[in-house]
This record gives structure tokens, C-alpha cells and sequence, in this order.
């Protein structure tokens, strides 16, 4: 029974380790590559910065955002060409994130408190941010030479003198992270302990801890036989942390799945849902926003078509994490595990040669999948 | 030998690690009405959807004999082909529909093809429509009729199935005293046509009245059947065999210790329907209640009580509210929600599923839900071990019946969600709380704790105002009871001098007033 529970609550943990096997196994080998582990978050980091934004949408009733796509670019499009004409890094990042929050103010008014369905409001969004940002580039594909710009987001982190391929110092990160974070448990661990609140079983804490510090000394390992740790994962964790902390242990974020929990209710409770909207498609145009930055760094160039479907990738990585399609329930750490399975499949499929076309047809039926199985283990518990 | 229309033999349902059902036996003659009663959870209800295959055969274990013949029902299909209806608690209608569109939904008038014969649904609506009293035409909406009319609704659709045996769960649980007698005379005029009838109730005046046979039923088992064909039962048989122990009083003793200070009070307060604007829902109400005091608003269905509730906590309901309202003797202008439960106001819904709730959370989240300013830091972190011991402390002194805190609301019984909605109302220390239909559909156990609580909020010198549609419930606990009627107040009565018949009287006699 309790195998079951736990092996349930980790389904989606479970089916990324399947999937990474397969895949490592499918590819010879090459996923495990130093320079594909890098690579694999960074090629994913704009559906990680993005799907925390996306979770607040969905978790207000299963609401999505289909403009962030487009909003990405525009701000894109709008650093790029400022860097273009010769503005500074600070400048153009500032230009890009104005126009992602002014989307964000906009789309939060007219959703919270004028009440148009956001699905149609995103929708025309989507249309509007892209011919903007087409309009910005004149239909070109503007490039971005700025060193410092790049370094701002694309650049790796290593000691002065270390080569390349031998970056001890990403390991000894690595290793004080995972000191830290083992330290951190146990702190919490015995806290708890001490005021007589209910802990998990100590052997079960410590698989866990053991497991999470032996991946992140692997990764610390795999960074440093490539190019040593990249700023761009600094973003994704600076965001994916803070909004981990503020959807699971504030007041503010609560609110997010007391709306998609109960509407009335919560606004019986003295919540104003209308507050509520606003802030979840205003935070996701804003990390829409912070997304264009890191994938203009990333490509080093922008164009029109910039953004194409990245909504979708932001939706499905949610709905794999085990977003409820309904709203008020799902986490950062699910939607985490979805959007890096997501991405592990991406970079398999393409290491291994797979046909762009069969691709599509491989995420849609891990959606589907992911969906189901949702849906269908929801109704057995529903029912005890 | 009596015969029997249905006999359910040995029904055993296990969900995982509890026993819903265990080994129960029923015998149902043939046009009788036989009551259903007993606690929340006690497995009516689970029994009636293994009658009417919500519950499908192979989920239980034992045996359903109807007509002579052993049945097995894999859906509720099955059960209708044999002319066995059930009608829920919450009424399965669509508001957007017209009442034939629904009394026909599954069960269209159509010709081979698949085409809809409109005109024959709408014939044939009608006139079952006349079979239960009512006159709406039925190209009406659903949603523009009363909840007691659509209860009807649903029995119409039951005729038009040509039910032989109705299984009614609660169905008067969100009526009032009118509309629950005419459901319960329509019961009988049909048991005199020869329909068989199963109603499950917490009601006991109701069961007196139309039951001829009542069952009790404790813990997944049937305790007793008892006869009723003088429709003269012993209430306290009854209520002892439900709750496994006497219960001597239905309404816990109190101390009256009203103090003089009011705490509320409301002057000329008036509501207009926040769509159709011109109408008026609550005209010019002057009401207070003093610490220390329970006061209860009595009134048929659509009186404006929970109106003029609703829209005192911070305007949650209506639009042009005019008149004044003050707390502590200060007059308070509330903006919102939130101003209304800082300066000390509650108010605890009928509705608690579709307002109170967030049925998908756990009952320690919707503890907290109101003041969770409370359990966190001036930054907004949460404590959350902070919260789930407030949550442990409300569920023990509530007495809810859960395994845990982590337990989400949606999967408790009624009563036990009814106290949740309480402990969350309570963590939010209101010095007034309003309780709209605190006893609707929860049983006498759990009723009886309600009051105990509502007893415990005034001593603690906080004043409680109680909306209820069930009379005895208002005499029970009220030291004052005011009446409306059409969003008017139309009495006031001491709870001394107030009697079932003084505050019908004041309502019916404000309608004639109207009339002249």
C-alpha cells in the first residue's frame, strides 16, 4: 500500500529515468555526453523559466497563456535590434523586459478585471505581439554580436586559467551545493523532530538526500568536462527557486490554488480572484520576457519566427508535471520534472536522427499519455 | 405472504479499507413508501447506487431480487429499463435548458432517423409537468425556476420513464416547509396510483408523515425496519437507533447570558439583484444582535435572508446597497471580503460545496484559508507546521471524523465538511458570524455538535446569526428570531412567545397585506 503511494507520488521521476535509460541506450551513448548533459538545459531553458509561469495560469482554473510564444520574441526582437543600433546590454535588456511587462499589465487587466476569457485574450495576443515584433525586425534576422550582452546570459563560469575540458571548479560548486542541500535536510529533519511534528521515516530522508546530492555531484562532473558551469543555468534555478518558494510556502502563492481550487469560495474567504488573475498572466508575460533575452543569447540571433509553439512546450511540460487540466493543483517540482522529460526526449529524438515529422508524434503521445494517466489515477484515489 | 417489489439481500461494498455496506438486508413491498434513515456515511446512499447500478454489479457482493428476479445492473441504464429511477441530492438539470430538453435529456422523442420530435417532447412535457401540480410551461428555462420547482422537474422526468419504483435521495433538504409538504403529498398521490418509493431523509416529521416503513441504517448495516402505518413513530427510537445512543436532547442546553452591548447592527439595508437591477431583494431591513446572542432569520425560500447576509459581508452579493451597517456600535463602510472579516464579520454559506469549500485541498488548507495572514510571517512565508497543528486542533475540538489534516475536503461526509466550513469561520475570530442553514443535509449527530459549537462561539461573548429554513431548528437555539418575507422584515419574536404557527402566520399574513 504504501510502495504504491510512493511509487505513484514519483510516476513522472520514474518515467524520466525509463526514458533517459532508453534513450542513452537507443543514441550508443551519446546522451550521456558531457557536452549533451550541458546542453540539455540550456537548450530547454526557455520551457523552464516559462512553465513556471504557466503553472500559476493553469493553476487558476486550467487557463493558459497562448502569447507567450510571441511576447518572447518581441522582446527578443527588441534587444536585439537596440543592441544593433549601438545601445548597451543594460539598455536593450531593460527595452526587452519594459515591453514584456507592459504586455504583462495589459493582459493582467484586461483578464483579472475586465473579465475577457483569457483564452481569447492570449489568443489575439498572439497575433499582436508576433506582428509587432515582425514589425520591429522589419522581416529580418537581426544578429547579435555584443560580447557583454552574451555574457550576460550564454557565457560559462570557470577559474581563471582552467581549460575547457578540465573545469575542477564546477565540481567543487557542485559538491558545495550538494554539502549544503544535505545539511539543509537534516537541519529541517531534526528541527522537526525536536518540536514533535510528523517526519517521514529517517532511512527514506536519506535515500532521497543521497540521490539528489549524487546527481548534482554527476552534473557538477558533466559540466566540468565541457565548458564549466553556464550563467544561463543560474537564470533558470534563480527563477524555478523562487517561484518553487513563493507557490509552496507563501500566502501569495497560495491564492493561486485557492482560485483554481474554488472561486467563490475563495473570494468568500476575503481573496479577490480578480488580484489573483492579474498576477499570473502578469508574471508570465514577465518570465515570456526574461525567456527572449536567454534564447537571443543563445542562438545569437533573432527573427520573426522566433518563439514559434514555445507556448505549447511551456503547457505540455505543466500538464506532464502533473498540472491539473482543471486548475489547483500541481507544482514547480512536477512541472520541473515534465519540462526536463520533455527536453530529454527532444535532444534524444534528435541525437539519434529522428525525422523532425515523427518528433511532433512522439510529444503528443507523451502528452496524451501524461494527460491520461493524470486523469485516470485522479478518478481511482477520487473514489476511496 | 407480502409482496415484495425489491428485496436486496446480503449487499456488502468495500472501498479500500473501509466498509461502506456490510451485509445489508432490505425488503421493500410493493406500493409503500419506505424511509431511509441514519447518519451521514452510514451508506444510504452508497446502498441506493448499488440499487440503481451507479454502483456496478461486480463492485458488491450479494444479491438484488426485483420482481422475483435476481437483477445485475452494470449502469444506471439498466436500472431504468426496469423502471427504477433515482433522483440525487444534487439535481442533475441544466440551467441553460429548457425544462422538456431536460425532462427528455438520454431519453429524446425521436423517430428512427435521430430527428427530435419537438412538438411531441413539449406535448408530452407539459402533461407530466401537470402530473406533479405544476404550471410552468415547459419551454421555460431551468434556471428560471425555483430549486423546489426543479425538484418537481425531476420527478416529472421520472414519470416520463414510467418509474415503478422512485428513489428519492434528500429531496427536501434544500426546500422549505411549503415546498417540502407539496413534494411529500405529490409522494403520496402517487403511492395511491400504485408507484413504490424508496426516500432517503434526515428530516423525522417528514418520515412520520409520508413513510410507511422506515429503515434505520448505522455503520453500513441495517439496524431495525420499523412499521409506521399510523404515521405516529417514536422519534427517539429512531434517533437512538441512528446514533447507537440516546440523545436526550435534540438542542444542546445554554446559559442565556445576553449582555446589552450590540455588536451588529444593520439600518434601512437595502439590495437591488446585482443583474436585474430594478428588482429589489432586501428593502429597507433594520436588524441588530447583541454579544452573547443567537439570532435567527426565519422566511420561505427567496425571502432575502441570505441575500441581505451576503451582501452585509462586504457586498459580496448585489448592487445600489444603500443603508448603514455597525459593528461595535461604529459605523463600518466594508469595501470587500477581506474588510468584512477584519472588523470581525463571517459568514459561513448554505452552499458549502459550491461556495464554502475548496473541495480539492486538504481540510488543513481550507482551515486556514480565511486568515492565513495568521499562520504566516510579515513577509507571507507560510508555517506550515504551524498550520497543520491549528488544523489538528480544530479537528479535535470539532470532532470531525477524518484519518487526517491531510485529508481533502471533497472526500468527507457532509456533516464533517459542515464543520470544516466552521473550523475555517472560527480560525478567522470573527465576533459575528453568520451561519446560513448551518443543519442543511447533515444528520442529528452532527447537528447537534453544530449547535454544541454555536452554544460555545456565543459564551465565548461572540453573537451568531442563523439563517435556517427548519423552524424547529430556529426554536431550538434562537433567542430572538426575525421573519422575512420577500426581502421584508415582516416580525420579530422573542423565542418565548415564537411558535411553528406565530411565524407562518406573520409570513402568510404579510403576503395577504400584499394582496389587499
Amino acid at each position: 500500500m504504501k510502495l504504491k503511494s510512493t511509487l505513484k507520488q514519483y510516476t513522472m521521476v520514474i518515467a524520466l529515468v525509463i526514458v533517459f535509460i532508453f534513450f542513452t541506450v537507443l543514441t550508443g551513448g551519446r546522451l550521456i555526453l558531457a557536452q549533451n548533459i550541458s546542453n540539455l538545459l540550456l537548450q530547454n531553458a526557455y520551457v523552464m523559466v516559462m512553465a513556471c509561469g504557466m503553472l500559476l495560469c493553469i493553476l487558476t482554473g486550467g487557463n493558459v497563456d497562448l502569447s507567450v510564444g510571441a511576447t518572447l520574441c518581441l522582446s527578443a526582437a527588441l534587444a536585439a535590434t537596440a543592441l544593433q543600433s549601438g545601445k548597451s546590454p543594460v539598455v536593450a535588456i531593460i527595452m526587452a523586459m519594459a515591453a514584456a511587462l507592459v504586455i504583462g499589465l495589459f493582459q493582467g487587466i484586461l483578464i483579472g478585471y475586465i473579465h475577457v476569457p483569457p483564452f481569447i485574450c492570449t489568443l489575439a495576443g498572439m497575433f499582436l505581439y508576433r506582428g509587432l515584433a515582425r514589425a520591429v525586425l522589419d522581416s529580418k534576422t537581426c544578429g547579435i554580436t555584443n560580447e557583454k550582452f552574451l555574457d550576460i546570459f550564454s557565457s560559462y563560469l570557470r577559474m581563471p586559467g582552467e581549460k575547457p575540458r578540465a573545469c575542477t571548479s564546477s565540481l567543487i560548486v557542485a559538491v558545495i551545493v550538494a554539502v549544503v542541500i544535505a545539511a539543509c535536510m537534516l537541519f529541517s529533519y531534526y528541527g522537526k523532530k525536536k518540536h514533535g511534528y510528523e517526519t517521514k521515516p529517517f532511512i527514506s530522508m536519506l535515500i532521497k538526500l543521497i540521490i539528489i546530492d549524487a546527481l548534482i555531484v554527476i552534473y557538477g562532473w558533466k559540466l566540468s568536462q565541457f565548458k564549466g558551469i553556464p550563467v544561463m543555468l543560474l537564470w533558470i534555478l534563480a527563477v524555478v527557486i523562487i517561484f518553487a518558494f513563493v507557490t509552496s510556502s507563501t500566502v501569495f502563492g497560495r491564492y493561486f490554488y485557492a482560485v483554481g481550487g474554488n472561486e467563490k469560495a475563495t473570494k468568500l474567504s476575503g481573496i479577490d480572484p480578480r488580484r489573483v488573475y492579474f498576477w499570473a498572466y502578469f508574471l508570465m508575460s514577465a518570465l515570456a520576457g526574461l525567456s527572449g533575452l536567454l534564447v537571443a543569447a543563445r542562438i545569437g540571433s533573432v527573427d520573426g519566427n522566433m518563439g514559434n509553439t514555445y507556448e505549447m512546450d511551456a503547457i505540455a511540460s505543466c500538464f506532464i508535471g502533473g498540472a491539473s487540466a482543471y486548475g489547483g493543483s500541481g507544482t514547480v517540482g512536477g512541472v520541473m520534472v515534465g519540462a526536463v522529460l520533455l527536453g530529454v526526449i527532444n535532444q534524444g529524438m534528435s541525437i539519434y536522427g529522428l525525422p523532425d515529422q515523427w518528433q511532433y508524434v512522439v510529444k503528443g503521445v507523451v502528452l496524451l499519455a501524461a494527460v491520461i494517466f493524470d486523469v485516470v489515477s485522479n478518478k481511482k484515489t477520487g473514489k476511496a | 405472504m407480502a409482496d415484495y417489489i425489491l428485496e436486496m439481500k446480503n449487499i456488502t461494498k468495500l472501498y479500500p479499507g473501509v466498509k461502506a455496506l456490510d451485509n445489508v438486508n432490505l425488503k421493500v413491498e410493493r406500493g409503500e413508501i419506505h424511509a431511509l434513515v441514519g447518519e451521514n456515511g452510514a451508506g444510504k446512499s452508497t446502498l441506493m447506487n448499488v440499487l440503481s447500478g451507479t454502483i456496478p454489479y461486480g463492485e458488491y457482493t450479494g444479491d438484488i431480487v426485483y420482481n422475483g428476479e435476481v437483477c445485475q445492473f452494470h449502469n444506471i441504464h439498466d436500472s431504468e429499463d426496469k423502471k427504477i429511477v433515482i433522483i440525487h441530492q444534487e439535481l442533475a438539470l441544466i440551467p441553460e435548458m429548457t425544462i422538456a430538453e431536460n425532462m427528455f435529456l438520454g431519453n429524446e422523442r425521436k423517430n428512427r432517423f435521430g430527428k427530435i420530435n419537438w412538438n411531441e417532447a413539449y406535448k408530452q412535457a407539459d402533461e407530466n409537468m401537470k402530473k406533479v401540480g405544476l404550471k410552468e410551461q415547459s419551454s421555460m428555462l431551468i434556471k428560471d425556476i425555483g430549486t423546489g420547482k426543479q425538484q418537481l422537474v425531476e420527478i416529472a422526468k421520472a414519470l416520463s420513464k414510467d418509474v415503478k419504483l422512485l428513489i428519492l435521495d434528500e429531496p427536501t433538504a434544500s426546500l422549505n416547509e411549503k415546498d417540502s409538504k407539496m413534494l411529500l403529498d405529490m409522494l403520496l398521490k402517487f403511492k395511491e396510483e400504485g408507484m413504490t418509493a424508496i426516500i432517503i431523509t434526515h428530516k423525522l416529521n417528514e418520515v412520520a408523515y409520508v413513510a410507511d416503513k422506515i429503515t434505520v441504517v448505522r455503520d453500513g448495516s441495517t439496524i431495525e425496519t420499523m412499521d409506521n402505518k399510523d404515521h405516529n413513530i417514536d422519534e427517539e427510537r429512531i434517533i437512538k437507533g441512528m446514533v447507537g445512543r440516546e440523545l436526550s436532547n435534540r438542542y444542546p442546553q445554554r446559559e442565556h447570558n445576553i449582555s446589552d452591548e450590540v455588536l451588529f447592527e444593520a439600518k434601512d439595508w437595502t439590495v437591488y439583484h446585482p443583474v436585474y437591477t430594478e428588482k429589489c431583494m432586501v428593502d429597507h431591513v433594520n436588524f441588530h444582535v447583541n454579544r452573547g446572542e443567537i439570532v435567527g432569520f426565519s422566511g420561505l425560500q427567496g425571502a432575502g435572508r441570505t441575500e441581505l447576509a451576503m451582501s452585509l459581508f462586504g457586498k459580496n452579493y448585489g448592487s445600489h446597497i444603500s443603508g448603514q451597517e455597525f459593528i461595535r456600535g461604529e459605523e463600518v463602510h466594508l469595501k470587500n471580503e477581506k474588510d468584512a472579516i477584519l472588523h470581525g464579520l463571517a459568514y459561513a454559506t448554505e452552499d458549502r460545496k459550491t461556495n464554502g469549500l475548496i473541495l480539492s485541498d486538504t481540510i488543513a488548507r481550507n482551515t486556514t484559508m480565511a486568515r492565513m495572514e495568521k499562520i504566516s510571517n510579515r513577509f507571507g512565508v507560510i508555517d506550515v507546521d504551524k498550520e497543520n497543528k491549528v488544523a489538528e486542533e480544530y479537528v479535535k475540538r470539532m470532532r470531525t471524523k477524518t484519518p487526517g489534516i491531510f485529508q481533502k475536503a471533497g472526500n468527507l461526509s457532509g456533516g464533517n465538511q459542515q464543520k470544516v466550513l466552521l473550523s475555517k469561520w472560527m480560525f478567522a475570530e470573527p465576533d459575528v458570524l453568520f451561519l446560513d442553514e448551518p443543519g442543511r443535509g447533515i444528520d442529528v449527530g452532527a447537528k447537534y455538535e453544530i449547535y454544541c459549537i454555536m452554544n460555545e462561539m456565543v459564551k465565548e461573548g461572540k453573537a451568531v446569526v442563523m439563517i435556517s429554513s427548519e423552524l424547529p431548528e430556529l426554536l431550538g437555539m434562537c433567542d430572538r428570531i426575525y421573519i422575512m418575507n420577500e426581502g421584508k422584515l415582516v416580525g420579530e419574536l422573542e423565542a418565548s412567545e415564537a411558535t411553528q404557527e406565530r411565524i407562518m402566520d406573520k409570513i402568510l399574513s404579510s403576503n395577504d397585506e400584499k394582496e389587499n
